[in-house]
């Protein structure tokens, strides 16, 4: 009986493992890079939303600042959505017949919640605090991106744990004075401290920042 | 925390099925990850339980919360014009006032408190100049109660400024209004050139939001 398999078919059976292993990286890196795409992490992705609320509108053009609707951000973990009570302030007068305004003033006859839906969300097993970060002088624009050109409002970031573990290991050069938070457009220039003057100057201190317990308690 | 909800839906592709499932179809598989979505609530979440599906609840009328007893102060302790102001008259109060000023009143106000802001210019009410006698004559308390009850055509702003920086701003009104109102002998002889020089639009323009 002559032999089944030609010698060639060694290689052929090199050759298709190797093609497996290939297979096998490639399967997993699309899967990393499927994790880390905006598909997953929802990066740029608007929303649908009850109202088409435009940050672009309300703080570029009118000029509202950030802590008319998100008052709590200054004193507390959660930086907060505003009530429908407070979009009626000036919507029960202006546009107070635009269809698209309708469900404000039915949330707001009814007494039922407008429900957002929520563009960021992290687990529940992070502790996230905004109070700190803006006390500490990081801009609301380091993490949300130019919210003030957003006609929807989306993610400017992953808001993944290495994003987080980044700016920990080595906050200083995100940092901008604390009078500048809440400015989308700040940029250095001449006068601000350097970025070690900032740390001292906002009092940051990292010890402990990369705990494990820091962001999981 | 009145009328608001916030809905979120974690997706999560940290099970293996379900990195398979996303290449698959692009699709992910939603909400399915309990320790992302724990059964507790987080602020604003929405909630099945209660008949307005709101998870943050009202609080129980009369309650006083931690650290609310101190704004009393600020609230029902000061009776009148007789009792002392329950702030101090400080450059940092007033400094606090004017940020508080232009976050919560700007926009309708104007910079100079003219009524002149952006939104009566879209169409808003416009409101009462700060500059006339009867608000130049009125005590800090009159915009205090503004502040927290609202007049006419202005809604109450108690759920936005704590009772303490309602204090402040009344004192930054009263700064603004004898900004507009400075007879010319107070002027120095620099200023009133500066004027005559046509220097003034410099005086009317808004202050900057941001530091001192
Ligand atoms: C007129 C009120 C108003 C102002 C002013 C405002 N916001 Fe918002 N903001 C909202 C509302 C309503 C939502 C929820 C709807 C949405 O996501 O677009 C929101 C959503 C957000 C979100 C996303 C929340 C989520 O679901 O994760 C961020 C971040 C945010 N705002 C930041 C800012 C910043 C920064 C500023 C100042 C530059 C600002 N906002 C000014 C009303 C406002
Ligand atoms: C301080 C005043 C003010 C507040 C508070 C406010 N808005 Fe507005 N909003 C305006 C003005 C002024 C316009 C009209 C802008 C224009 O004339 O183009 C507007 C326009 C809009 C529009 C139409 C935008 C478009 O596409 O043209 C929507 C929708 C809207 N607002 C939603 C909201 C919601 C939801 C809230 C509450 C979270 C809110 N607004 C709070 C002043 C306000
Ligand atoms: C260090 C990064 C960082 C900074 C700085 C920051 N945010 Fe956020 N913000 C987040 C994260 C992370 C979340 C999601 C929190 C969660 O899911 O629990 C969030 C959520 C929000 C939300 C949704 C409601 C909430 O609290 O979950 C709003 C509104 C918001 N931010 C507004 C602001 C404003 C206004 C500023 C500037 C004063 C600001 N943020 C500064 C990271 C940041
Ligand atoms: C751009 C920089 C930056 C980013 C991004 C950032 N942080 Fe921070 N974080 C800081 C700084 C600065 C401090 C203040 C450190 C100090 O002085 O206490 C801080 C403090 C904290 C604290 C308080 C720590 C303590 O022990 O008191 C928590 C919790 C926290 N951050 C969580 C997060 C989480 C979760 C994320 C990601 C979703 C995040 N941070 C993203 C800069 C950042
Ligand atoms: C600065 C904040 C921060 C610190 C410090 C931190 N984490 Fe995280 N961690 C996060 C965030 C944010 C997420 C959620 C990421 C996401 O949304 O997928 C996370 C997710 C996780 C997850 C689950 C998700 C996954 O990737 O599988 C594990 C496990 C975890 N962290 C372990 C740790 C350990 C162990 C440490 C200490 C060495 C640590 N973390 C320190 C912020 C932090
Ligand atoms: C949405 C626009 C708007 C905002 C924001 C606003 N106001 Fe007004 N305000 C008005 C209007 C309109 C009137 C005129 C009310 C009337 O007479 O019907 C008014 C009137 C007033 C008056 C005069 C009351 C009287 O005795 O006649 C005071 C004082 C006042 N506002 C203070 C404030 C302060 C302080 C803030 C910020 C905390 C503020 N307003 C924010 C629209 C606004």
């Amino acid at each position: 009986m002559g032999q089944v398999f030609h010698p060639s078919a060694n290689s052929l059976v090199r050759a298709g493992l190797g093609l497996l292993v290939i297979l096998a990286l490639l399967v997993l890196s699309s899967a990393l890079l499927v994790e880390r795409s905006p598909i997953n992490t929802l990066v740029g992705v608007a929303l649908s939303q009850p109202v088409p609320f435009s940050h672009a509108h309300h703080v570029d053009e009118i000029g509202i600042d950030c802590r008319y609707c998100h008052s709590s951000v200054e004193d507390e973990a959660f930086a907060g959505v505003p009530a429908t009570e407070r979009c009626m302030h000036c919507h029960s007068q202006i546009w107070a017949d635009s269809p698209m305004l309708a469900p404000v003033r039915e949330s707001f006859a009814t007494g039922v919640p407008l429900q957002w839906a929520r563009v960021h969300d992290l687990p529940d097993y992070v502790f996230f605090n905004h109070s700190i970060h803006v006390s500490k002088g990081i801009g609301c624009a380091t993490c949300h991106g130019r919210l003030d050109q957003m006609p929807l409002t989306a993610k400017a970031e992953s808001l993944n744990m290495d994003w987080c573990l980044a700016c920990h290991r080595h906050p200083a050069p995100s940092l901008r004075p604390v009078g500048a938070v809440f400015d989308m457009d700040w940029r250095r220039n001449i006068d601000t401290p350097t970025a070690p003057g900032l740390m001292e100057r906002n009092g940051v201190e990292t010890r402990g920042l990369t705990n494990c317990s820091a962001c999981h308690r | 925390m009145a009328h608001v909800n916030m809905t979120g839906c974690r997706r999560s592709l940290m099970q293996p099925s379900g990195w398979l499932a996303a290449m698959v179809l692009l699709t992910l598989s939603a909400c399915d990850d309990p320790m992302a979505n724990q059964p507790h609530h987080e602020p604003l979440e929405r909630s099945a339980f209660y008949a307005d599906q709101r998870a943050s609840r009202h609080t129980v009328e009369g309650t006083v919360a931690r650290g609310q007893l101190d704004d009393d102060r600020y609230l029902t302790d000061y009776r009148g014009p007789d009792d002392p102001l329950p702030i101090d008259v400080s450059l940092a109060t007033l400094e606090r006032g004017r940020e508080r000023f232009e976050i919560n009143c700007i926009m309708c106000h104007g910079g100079a408190g003219d009524g002149r802001g952006i939104v009566p210019a879209r169409g808003y009410t416009t409101p009462t100049s700060y500059h006339i006698d009867r608000l130049r004559e009125a005590p800090l308390s009159h915009f205090v109660r503004v502040m927290e009850k609202g007049a006419g055509n202005m809604p109450s702003y108690a759920a936005q400024v704590a009772p303490r920086d309602r204090w402040a701003i009344a004192l930054y009104i009263r700064a603004l209004q004898l900004s507009q109102h400075a007879p010319a002998s107070a002027l120095s002889p620099e200023d009133l050139e500066a004027i005559e020089t046509g220097a003034a639009a410099a005086a009317n323009e808004t202050p900057e939001s941001s530091e001192p």
